[in-house]
């Protein structure tokens, strides 16, 4: 009986170290994680099919000039391998859900293209991204990144508030009280 | 009673393993997918103010005295015939920096023997991105067969010294009447994605200039690249 119970505990913990290597190795969906409401399925299944992949110049139009000075644009440049960028997604989709009427969050992946299908939409789905993404695609980054600020180095994450003319950018990682804050002073 | 134990004690264990377990699978599926999980310890960099600081343009570099991947302890002072070095903030992970590798072997087969050795240096503090320890990087010097020091700073002083942000960060300095002087700051060249459709070799035209006794004409460029892992200050 009481060779059993140890070889049941041990067969547990055996299992469970698989399990840990397999999620580190393993990017695939893991279904079992996402809990969706219809609306979510749906724009997910959007979100596969395209990913709009913009140069410079077009997310310029679309995002940096905004025609509304009532809406905030949160601009969060990221990548799916950047460990402190992937850590902070999470407060950019609290945002987003927290202040849906004024804000949009706006995730421009600075993944490379070759990886958008293999890499960056599994991404989005696993993590049921619901922010709007875009796929920034363009190589010369010397001429577009003091287009987004002046200071910026190029490292990210980095982050641009935008209200009508008001900029406000960082070259940071936010906690979720420190990105609210931020935002916060200039809704 | 030892019945009573294998009936309830035993199984609660067994199940507080598996919640356990199952916790951690979710830690895994947060962070980043080709990265082992981090410790929960805060790896953020706060750098609006790191950035006001380091070296500009004109400024003198200080000297060196980091560990190489091959156990030898590497300083400016090692290279006297050296006219200048090109310092390179580089780590073994970041899809730029990996992008970068081959160029940046080029580069010191090129102008190493003009006077102008790479340096490459790892800012990465490896408790905050284990990717970086030392181990791994004598792995990878050894895989790529870099020709040039790789250095493992123990300290995670230099890159802030120098006010290197990200991976990669170039430097190339030049000695003047015995100082290593910063004559440009930034990219390895136009696009750092794809070596193959670059159109303009910022740092290759920076060194051309020095060697033929020119001021560089482009000083400072940007590039897309990881931010320094290192813990909060």
């Amino acid at each position: 009986m009481k060779v059993w119970y140890l070889i049941c505990i041990a067969v547990f913990l055996n299992s469970c170290g698989n399990q840990g290597e397999q999620n580190a190795s393993n990017s695939n969906i893991d279904e079992g994680e996402l809990i969706l409401t219809d609306a979510d399925q749906s724009k997910e299944a959007n979100r596969s099919e395209a990913l709009p992949i913009l140069d410079f110049t077009e997310l310029e139009e679309k995002y940096l000039t905004p025609a509304s000075s009532e809406k905030t644009y949160v601009l969060n440049f990221w990548a799916t391998w950047c460990k402190p960028c992937v850590k902070e997604l999470p407060y950019f989709e609290r945002l987003r859900a927290t202040y849906a009427s004024q804000i949009e969050v706006v995730l421009v992946s600075l993944d490379f293209p070759e990886n958008i299908d293999k890499q960056v939409v599994p991404f989005i789905a696993k993590h049921n991204l619901l922010s709007t993404i875009v796929l920034l695609d363009d190589p010369d980054a010397n001429t577009w990144i003091p287009k987004v600020d002046k200071s910026w180095s190029g490292a990210i994450p980095a982050t641009l508030i935008i209200k009508g003319d008001r900029k406000e950018f960082y070259e940071q990682s936010f906690t979720y009280t420190e990105l609210e804050k931020e935002v916060q002073s200039i809704l | 009673m030892k019945t009573q134990f294998f009936k309830f004690i035993v199984p609660m264990m067994v199940l507080s393993l598996l919640v356990s377990c199952q916790d951690n699978a979710k830690e895994n599926a947060t962070v980043a997918e080709n990265v082992q999980p981090e410790p929960v310890a805060s790896v953020a960099e706060k750098s609006p103010i790191a950035n006001a600081t380091g070296y500009t343009i004109g400024d003198a570099a200080a000297d060196i005295n980091l560990k190489d991947v091959d156990g030898s302890m590497v300083s400016f002072n090692d290279y006297p015939e050296a006219k200048g070095f090109v310092v390179i903030f580089t780590c073994n992970t970041c899809p730029f920096a990996v992008a970068s590798e081959d160029r940046i072997i080029a580069l010191d087969q090129k102008y190493k023997s003009k006077g102008y050795p790479v340096i490459a240096i790892n800012p990465n503090d490896p408790e905050v991105q284990p990717d970086d320890t030392y181990e791994l990087m004598q792995a990878k010097a050894r895989d790529k067969g870099f020709t040039f020091p790789y250095l493992y700073d123990a300290s995670n002083t230099v890159y802030a010294k120098y006010g290197a942000t990200k991976t990669p960060h170039v430097y190339l300095l030049q000695k003047e009447d015995g100082q290593n002087i910063v004559k440009y700051i930034g990219a390895i060249d136009d696009n750092v994605r794809n070596g193959d459709q670059v159109k303009e070799q910022f740092l290759a035209n920076a060194i051309d200039q020095l060697l033929a006794g020119e001021e560089v004409s482009v000083k400072e460029t940007k590039a897309i690249g990881c931010s320094v892992k290192q813990k909060k200050a």
